[in-house]
C-alpha cells in the first residue's frame, strides 16, 4: 500500500476529494464485493464464478462454503483460501484484503467491516486515517513543490558547471599541446646524459608497477620533503586498492622517491601527466551520468554525514560510502560508486555502492542508497538489513518529480 | 548460533570452513576410551559370588569379583513393570560414592516380583514373568543372558568386556598421607590396595592433556564398560546426536559413536563424532522383535558396534544360507563411560511401540506443546531492531504467508546479558510484543546459560552472591569465555538454582517480557570457547561432583529450569515453549530441540531426516533442523526444497547465520515466494493432525516423526530407509532432497495397504517402489488408506487466528473400504487438558457409515469449529447421503463425485466438531 503510494504524488483534486470526507452512498451488494464487481452479483440470479469455473444458485454466495475455484463466491467470508474482501473504508482509501483476514479477530479494514462476527472490538478509524493521510499528503505536496523548484535551480547550476568544465578542458588541451613540444625537445638532451641513472630508476619503478599510479609518483617530485603523516592524509595516494594506507607504505614511497634525482625533463613530464589527469577527470565528469538534466551533479565531490549511536556514516556521492566508529577506530569502506540501480521506470531513485571491505565469511560490503524528494540534501538513516549490506536513506531535491503526474494516482484510487 | 566469534576463529581455526576435527578428541585421545578399547573380547575376569546372592521380592543382589585385582562389585537386578529389566553395577565399597544420575527418571521405576527358577553352582535362573522370559546369571565367568523360550534375546558380558575402574588412591608422591592412614586402618582395603599396586599405572589415569588443556583428574581412573550381544539383530538405531544415517554403522574400522555434548563448529556429516546432545538409548530391531538398551550415565560415553554380518555382501549372506553354514547374524555393542556406575535398562519390547512406552515409563513423554509452536517459526541471527521485527512481520502479511513466531538471537540483549534488551535497538520491547500480540503472533528470545561476569548485572550478582556458579577445581567460580566475554555458568544441577532461575522469568523480573514471549536455550552443552573441546573443564565442580560425572545432563537441566520458569510465570496455567540445543534422556519433557548449526548444503537437508528420526526413536519428538541451513547461503532451489521438507518435520523454523544474506521467504522472486507460501500453507492445513500426533506422543511416548520400520516392523525393505518417513502412522512423506530432481522413488510400505497422493488423490498400492515425477512445487506426501485426517483448509496469518475455523475430514478408504481416525481439540495453550477439558473423538468409516464417537465422555470442552467438508478418497458414487445429528434429526447432505479419481466430497454437512453424528452413504 504505502510503497505504491510514495511513487505517486498528488493532485489538488484528490486533496479536495479527501477533504470532502467522501460519504459515498452505500450501494447494495453482497458483503466484500467491490463496486466495480457488483454487476456480477445479481440478487436472485444464479452466480457464475468470475473465472467461469462454475455457476451456482445465488444463495450460495457468501454462504461460508467455497464453491468457486477463484474464491469469487465467498467475497465476504473466509471460506475460500484465495478470496479477497473489499473494504469500502469510507473517509479513507478503499482496499482489498485476503479473505482469510475476515473474522480472524484482527481489525484490518479501518471501517471495521472485516470483523463482523469475531467479537473483535474494532474502532472505525477511517476518518482519522483520512485526515492524517491528507495532512501528510499536503505536507508532501508542499515538499514536492519546493523540492521541484530547487531542482530547477540545480539543473541550471549543473548546466553552467558543465559549460565551464568544457571550456576548461579546451584550455588544457591547448596547454598540453604546448608541453608536448617541450618534452620532445628535452628528451633528446636527457637520454644521452643520464643512461646509468635511468636503469636504477626503472628498477624502482618496476617494484611499484601496477600498484601506484604514475600521477602520484609525479606528485612526489614536487614534495620530496613531505612527512609520513602528511602523506598518510592523502588517502588517494594509497598504492594498494585496500583501505589501510599504512605508515610503512608511506615510508617506502618516500624512500623510493627521495633516491631519485629529478631533471628538468622529468619535471615537465610530470606537469604534462598532471594535466593529462586533470583532463581525464574533466572528461569523466562531463560525460558522467548525473541524471537526465545533470541535476545530481551538485553532489559530486561532496560528502554527507550521519551520526548514529555507534558510528559516523559518510556518503560521498559518486565516490564512496564509509563508516567510522564514533569513539575511535579505523574507517570501513562500505562500497565505492557502482551504478544507478533504481527500477527501470525510476532508475535514478537508487544508488549502488559496491566492493567495500570484505566481511568475514561473507560478501564484500555494499550500500544501497535510496533517494527521496526533499528540500534539503541530507542522509536521514542508515541500517544494515542484511549482514554487510547497508541501506542508506538520502534526501535530495534532485529526485523530486514535477507535481503533475497525479492523474494516474487519482484514477487508481477513485473507488471510494 | 556459531560457537566461534571472529576473533576466536582467527586465533584457533585460521578461517577453515569445515569442522576442525583436531579440536575434538578421538577415542585414542580420550584416555579412558583408549584404555577401555584396548581390552579385547575374551574371558571376563569377573566372577559372580553366588553365595552373596540376596533375592527380595523386588530385586536380586549379588557380588562380583574381579579375579585379577580382587575388587568386588555389587550387581543389582530388577524386574520393572512393563517388561523392563534393570541391571545396576557399582563398586561394593567405593572409596567415595560414585555418581548415579538423578532427575532423569520420572520416578523410581516400579518393580515386579522376580522369582528364582533354578540355581546351581554355575548360576541362577530367574523368571521375568511374561512369556517364559527369564534371565540367567552365570557365575564363572560372570554373564547375563535374557532368554525367551529357547531364544537368547540379549547377553551381557558375553564377550567379557565388563570393566569397572575402581576408585583408588594415587600411588605416587602426591598421595594424601591421611588417606593412607585410613587405608592402613582397614585391613580389607589394605588387601585390595596391594592388588591395586600390581595394576599398571597408565598415562592419562591421573592427569590428561588435550591441546593446551590439562584435566587434573583428582579421582583417578573411574571408567565403566559393558558389552551387549544381540543375536539375530542386524539393525540398531538411536544413540543420538550424530550426523549419520538412521541405521547405525559398525565402528570396527573407526572411532566409536561418541556421546559428549559439544558445540561443534560446522559439523561434518556421516561420522560418529559427538554433537550437541546425547541420549544413551539404542534400539535393536529384527522382523521378530524390537528391544532397547538405556545406558543411564551422564559422563562422556563411547559406543562401539560390531556385527558378524557387516562385512558380508548380500551374495555372501545368500551363500551362507544355501550352504547352511551361516552363523546367526549378531550385533555386538559395547558402552564405555568415563565415570559413574553401570545402570542399564533393558527394554524387551517386543514391538517397537512397546519399547517406546517402556522408555516413556522411565523418562517420561514428549511435553505437549502449545499448538502455536507447531506453526512456522521465522528466525535469524539477528533481527536487528524493533523496526526490523516490524517490517519482517509486515512482510508476512504483505506476502500472505502465515507464521506464528519471530525469533531474536543474542544481539537483542544489552551486551549479551540475558534477560535484558539492547536499549537502542529494542528500547520498548513491550510495545513490540504487543504489536505481535495484536496479530496473534508470538516471539522467542534467546536466554543462554553463560552469564556475563559484570558487577553491574543483576543476574550475575545474584548468582554469585547465592553461590550458584559452578566452581573450578580450586574452589573459585568457574569462568569461561563465551558470547559476553568472561562468563560464569550457573550450576543447574542444583534444585535451588533452578528454582531461582525459574523465578527470573516472572513478568516483574524479566523486564520487557510478556505472555507471548517464549525462550530459546542455546550454548547449553555448555559451550565454553576457551575450554577443552569448546566445553567445560571436566574437573570443574558441582558441589561434591565433578563436571565429568554429569556433563551430558547440563543442557537438560537448563531447559528444565527454563520451562519451569515459563510455567510458573503464568501461575501454572500456560504450557511453556523452550527450544534447546543440548539435551539428554528425558529432555523430551521440557520442549523442543533442533539439530544445531547445520549448513546450507543439500547433504545437510538430507541428514535432517535421519537426525530427527533418531531423536524420535528415543523419545524426543519435537525436533527440527534450521530451514535453509545455518551457515552459508542456500541456492533458491535448496531453500525452497528445505521449506518443503521442514513443513513436514515437527519443529519448523528457518534460521540463518549473522553473516549470510537475508532470506525471508519473499526475497527470491514471486515464483519462489509462491512455492514457499504453498509449503507453509500445507503445514498450516495439517496443524490439527500435527497437534493430535503430539497429544498422542505426550500420552503414550510414540514418536511423531517415525521411520517406516516402526509401523512395518516385519518388512526388511523399510529397515534402512531414511530419505522418507511417517508422521504418525497415516502420512508418508518423501521430500525432494536432491538438487535438480526430476523425480523421487518412494517406497510405499505394506502389502495390504493402499496410499493416496494427498495432492492428486491418486491411489497406489503398498509394498512397491513408486517413481514420482516432480517439479519445483512437488512435495510427495501420501495418506494411508484406512485413515481419517482432519485438516483446516482456511489458512490464516497465524495458527491462533484459525482457532474457530471449521474442519475438513479426509477419509482415505482401505481395500476393505474402511477408515479410522481421531479428532482432538482443546484450547491449544493451557494445562486444562489435564483437567479433562478437551474433545477427543473417534472417527470411523465402515459399511458406508461415517460416525463420530466420543472417546472421552467425561471430558468437557466446547468448540465453535464445525465440519465444513468431508472428502472420501477411494469412494464410489452414492445416490444419497444422510446426516444424522446428535438429536436424531436427519438431513440430506449435498455432494460431488469425481469419478476419475473416485473422490466423493460432501458439501457443508455443518455439524459441530464436538458432537455425535453419523453420515450414511446410500
Amino acid at each position: 500500500m504505502s510503497c505504491q503510494y510514495h511513487q505517486h504524488l498528488l493532485l489538488p483534486l484528490l486533496l479536495s476529494l479527501l477533504t470532502a470526507g467522501v460519504s459515498s452512498v452505500e450501494v447494495q451488494r453482497p458483503r466484500g464485493v467491490s463496486l466495480s464487481n457488483r454487476q456480477f452479483y445479481e440478487e436472485g440470479k444464479p452466480f457464475t464464478c468470475l473465472d467461469n469455473s462454475a455457476t451456482i444458485p445465488f444463495d450460495r454466495v457468501n454462504d461460508d462454503y467455497c464453491d468457486c475455484k477463484d474464491g469469487s463466491d465467498e467475497p465476504g467470508t473466509a471460506a475460500c483460501p484465495n478470496g479477497s474482501f473489499y473494504c469500502t473504508n469510507a473517509g479513507f482509501r478503499s482496499s482489498f484484503i485476503p479473505s482469510s483476514r475476515i473474522n480472524d479477530g484482527i481489525c484490518d479494514c479501518c471501517d471495521t467491516t472485516d470483523e463482523y462476527n469475531s467479537g473483535a472490538a474494532c474502532q472505525n478509524t477511517c476518518r482519522e486515517l483520512g485526515r492524517k493521510e491528507m495532512e501528510s499528503l499536503e505536507k508532501m505536496a508542499e515538499i514536492a513543490k519546493e523540492g521541484y523548484r530547487l531542482k530547477q535551480l540545480l539543473i541550471q547550476e549543473a548546466k553552467r558547471g558543465l559549460e565551464e568544465k568544457k571550456k576548461k578542458l579546451q584550455d588544457i588541451q591547448v596547454t598540453k599541446k604546448d608541453l608536448e613540444d617541450k618534452v620532445e625537445a628535452l628528451r633528446t638532451v636527457k637520454e644521452t646524459a643520464e643512461q646509468p641513472e635511468k636503469e636504477a630508476k626503472e628498477r624502482h619503478l618496476k617494484a611499484w608497477e601496477g600498484k601506484f599510479r604514475f600521477r602520484n609518483w609525479c606528485i612526489f617530485f614536487f614534495s620530496l620533503s613531505v612527512s609520513v603523516a602528511e602523506l598518510l592524509s592523502h588517502s588517494e595516494l594509497n598504492p594498494d586498492s585496500d583501505d589501510s594506507f599504512t605508515e610503512a607504505e608511506a615510508q617506502v614511497i618516500i624512500l623510493i622517491y627521495s633516491k631519485l634525482k629529478i631533471t628538468d625533463y622529468e619535471i615537465i613530464v610530470c606537469f604534462m601527466l598532471d594535466l593529462l589527469f586533470v583532463c581525464r577527470n574533466l572528461e569523466k565528469e562531463i560525460s558522467f551520468d548525473f541524471g537526465p538534466n545533470s541535476e545530481f551533479a551538485y553532489l559530486y565531490s561532496q560528502c554527507y554525514e550521519l551520526t548514529t549511536s555507534e558510528y559516523i556514516y559518510r556518503l560521498c556521492p559518486f565516490n564512496r560510502v564509509s563508516q567510522k566508529p564514533k569513539y575511535g577506530g579505523s574507517e570501513t569502506n562500505l562500497g565505492t560508486w557502482g551504478k544507478w540501480a533504481g527500477p527501470e521506470d525510476n532508475i535514478y531513485s537508487v544508488m549502488k555502492y559496491e566492493h567495500g571491505t570484505g566481511c568475514w565469511q561473507g560478501p564484500n560490503r555494499s550500500t544501497t542508497v535510496k533517494l527521496t524528494c526533499g528540500k534539503e540534501t541530507v542522509v536521514t538513516s542508515t541500517s544494515e538489513p542484511s549482514r554487510c549490506e547497508y541501506l542508506m536513506e538520502f534526501i535530495s531535491p534532485a529526485i523530486c518529480q514535477e507535481p503533475s503526474s497525479l492523474e494516474s494516482y487519482f484514477h487508481e484510487h477513485q473507488e471510494l | 548460533m556459531a560457537p566461534v566469534v571472529v576473533l576466536w576463529l582467527a586465533m584457533c581455526l585460521g578461517g577453515t570452513w569445515a569442522v576442525d576435527k583436531g579440536n575434538f578428541k578421538t577415542c585414542d585421545q580420550s584416555a579412558f576410551c583408549k584404555r577401555q578399547r584396548a581390552l579385547k573380547p575374551g574371558e571376563s575376569p569377573y566372577r559372580a559370588l553366588l553365595e552373596t546372592m540376596e533375592l527380595t521380592n523386588t530385586r536380586l543382589t549379588l557380588q562380583l569379583i574381579n579375579d585379577n585385582n580382587k575388587v568386588r562389585l555389587l550387581l543389582e537386578l530388577y524386574r520393572l513393570q512393563g517388561n523392563i529389566t534393570r541391571v545396576k553395577i557399582n563398586e561394593l565399597k567405593p572409596l567415595k560414592p560414585r555418581y548415579e544420575v538423578p532427575d532423569v527418571l520420572i520416578r523410581e521405576p516400579p518393580t515386579e516380583p522376580l522369582s528364582l527358577l533354578s540355581q546351581d553352582e554355575n548360576g541362577v535362573v530367574l523368571s521375568l514373568g511374561a512369556e517364559s522370559q527369564r534371565v540367567i546369571v552365570s557365575a564363572r565367568p560372570f554373564r547375563l543372558d535374557i532368554m525367551e523360550g529357547r531364544e537368547v534375546l540379549m547377553s551381557l558380558n558375553s564377550r567379557g568386556l565388563l570393566a569397572f575402574e575402581h576408585l583408588r588412591m594415587r600411588k605416587d608422591t602426591q598421595a594424601d598421607p591421611e588417606a593412607e592412614k585410613k587405608e592402613e586402618a582397614d585391613p580389607a582395603n589394605q588387601a585390595e590396595a596391594e592388588n591395586v599396586d600390581e595394576e599398571k599405572v597408565e598415562d592419562g589415569m591421573w592427569e590428561e592433556t588435550f591441546k593446551s588443556h590439562t584435566d587434573s583428574k583428582p579421582n583417578g581412573p573411574s571408567a565403566v564398560s559393558l558389552d551387549f550381544s544381540l543375536p539375530g539383530v542386524e539393525h540398531v538405531y538411536g544413540i543420538p546426536e550424530h550426523a549419520d544415517t538412521l541405521r547405525l554403522k559398525t565402528t570396527d574400522n573407526g572411532d566409536p559413536y561418541r556421546l559428549y555434548n559439544l558445540d561443534v563448529f560446522q559439523y561434518e556429516l556421516y561420522n560418529p563424532m559427538a554433537l550437541y546432545g546425547a541420549v544413551p538409548v539404542m534400539l535393536a530391531h529384527n522382523t521378530q522383535r524390537t528391544t532397547g538398551i538405556f545406558w543411564l550415565n551422564a559422563a562422556e560415553t563411547w559406543v562401539d558396534i560390531s556385527s558378524n554380518t557387516a562385512g558380508k555382501t548380500v551374495f555372501g549372506k545368500m551363500l551362507d544360507y544355501v550352504q547352511g553354514s551361516s552363523e546367526t547374524p549378531q550385533t555386538d555393542v559395547r558402552w564405555i563411560s568415563e565415570s559413574g556406575i553401570i545402570d542399564v535398562f533393558i527394554m524387551l519390547g517386543p514391538k517397537p511401540k512397546d519399547v517406546f512406552s517402556q522408555y516413556a515409563s522411565l523418562t517420561g513423554t514428549q511435553s505437549f506443546p502449545p499448538l502455536t509452536s507447531l506453526g512456522y517459526h521465522q528466525c535469524r541471527w539477528n533481527y536487528n531492531d524493533q523496526e526490523d521485527v516490524k517490517s519482517v512481520d509486515a512482510g508476512f502479511d504483505e506476502h500472505d504467508i502465515p507464521y506464528d513466531f519471530i525469533w531474536l538471537d543474542i544481539e537483542h540483549t544489552d551486551g549479551k546479558r540475558y534477560f535484558t534488551w539492547d536499549t537502542h535497538k529494542f528500547a520498548t520491547p513491550k510495545e513490540m510484543l504487543q504489536g505481535l500480540m495484536d496479530k496473534k503472533r508470538k516471539m522467542v528470545a534467546i536466554v543462554d546459560p553463560h552469564i556475563k561476569v559484570d558487577s553491574n548485572y543483576k543476574i550475575h550478582n545474584e548468582i554469585r552472591s547465592r553461590g550458584f556458579y559452578i566452581k573450578n577445581k580450586d574452589g573459585g567460580d568457574y569462568e569461561g569465555w563465551c558470547w559476553p566475554g568472561s562468563a560464569g555458568y550457573p550450576d543447574f544441577t542444583r534444585i535451588d538454582m533452578r528454582d531461582w532461575w525459574a523465578s527470573m522469568f516472572a513478568y516483574d523480573q524479566y523486564e520487557g517480557s510478556m505472555e507471548n514471549l517464549y525462550t530459546w536455550n542455546d550454548m547449553n552443552e555448555p559451550s565454553v570457547f576457551n575450554g577443552p573441546e569448546v566445553t567445560m573443564h571436566k574437573d570443574a565442580m558441582h558441589g561434591a561432583w565433578e563436571h565429568r560425572d554429569l556433563h551430558n545432563t547440563y543442557g537438560f537441566y537448563v531447559q528444565m529450569a527454563t520451562a519451569e520458569g515459563l510455567i510458573k510465570r503464568s501461575g501454572g496455567v500456560e504450557r511453556p515453549f523452550v527450544l534447546t540445543r543440548a539435551f539428554f534422556a528425558g529432555s523430551q519433557r521440557y520442549g523442543a530441540v533442533w539439530t544445531g548449526d547445520n549448513a546450507a548444503e543439500w547433504d545437510h537437508l538430507k541428514i535432517s531426516i535421519p537426525m530427527c528420526l533418531s531423536l524420535g526413536l528415543v523419545g524426543i519428538s519435537f525436533c527440527g533442523a534450521d530451514v535453509g541451513g545455518f551457515f552459508k547461503s542456500p541456492s533458491t532451489e535448496l531453500l525452497v526444497r528445505w521449506y518443503q521438507t521442514g513443513a513436514y518435520q515437527p519443529f519448523f523454523r528457518a534460521h540463518a547465520h549473522l553473516d549470510t544474506p537475508r532470506r525471508e521467504p519473499w526475497l527470491f522472486g514471486p515464483e519462489n515466494t509462491a512455492l514457499i507460501r504453498e509449503a507453509v500453507r500445507q503445514r498450516y492445513t495439517l496443524l490439527p493432525y500435527w497437534y493430535q500426533q503430539f497429544y498422542q506422543a505426550h500420552r503414550t511416548g510414540q514418536p511423531v516423526m517415525r521411520p517406516l520400520w516402526v509401523e512395518y516392523p516385519q518388512d526388511p525393505a523399510t529397515f534402512t530407509l531414511d530419505d522418507e518417513f511417517l508422521i504418525g502412522k497415516d502420512l508418508l512423506v518423501h521430500p525432494v532432497t536432491e538438487e535438480g530432481a526430476r523425480g523421487v522413488t518412494a517406497y510405499l510400505p505394506g502389502k495390504d495397504e493402499v496410499w493416496f497422493d494427498v495432492h492428486t488423490f491418486q491411489r497406489h498400492n503398498g509394498a512397491q517402489n513408486l517413481y514420482i515425477p516432480v517439479t519445483m512445487s512437488s512435495i510427495p506426501v501420501f495418506q494411508r488408506g484406512g485413515s481419517i485426517i482432519p485438516r483446516k483448509l482456511r489458512v490464516r496469518r497465524s495458527s491462533t487466528c484459525m482457532e474457530h475455523d471449521p474442519y475438513t475430514l479426509f477419509v482415505a478408504l482401505n481395500s476393505q473400504r474402511k477408515a479410522e481416525g481421531e479428532l482432538y481439540i482443546d484450547d491449544g495453550h493451557t494445562f486444562n487438558y489435564e483437567k479433562e477439558e478437551f474433545i477427543h473423538r473417534r472417527l470411523s468409516f465402515a459399511n458406508n457409515i461415517l460416525s463420530s464417537l466420543n472417546l472421552a465422555p467425561d471430558a468437557k470442552f466446547t468448540t465453535q469449529s464445525w465440519i465444513e467438508r468431508i472428502v472420501i478418497l477411494g469412494a464410489s458414487k452414492p445416490s444419497k447421503i444422510t446426516l444424522k445429528a446428535a438429536d436424531g434429526q436427519e438431513s440430506q447432505v449435498e455432494f460431488e463425485f469425481d469419478a476419475s479419481m473416485s473422490v466423493l466430497t460432501l458439501r457443508k454437512p455443518g455439524m459441530n466438531s464436538g458432537a455425535d453424528w453419523t453420515v450414511t452413504l446410500q
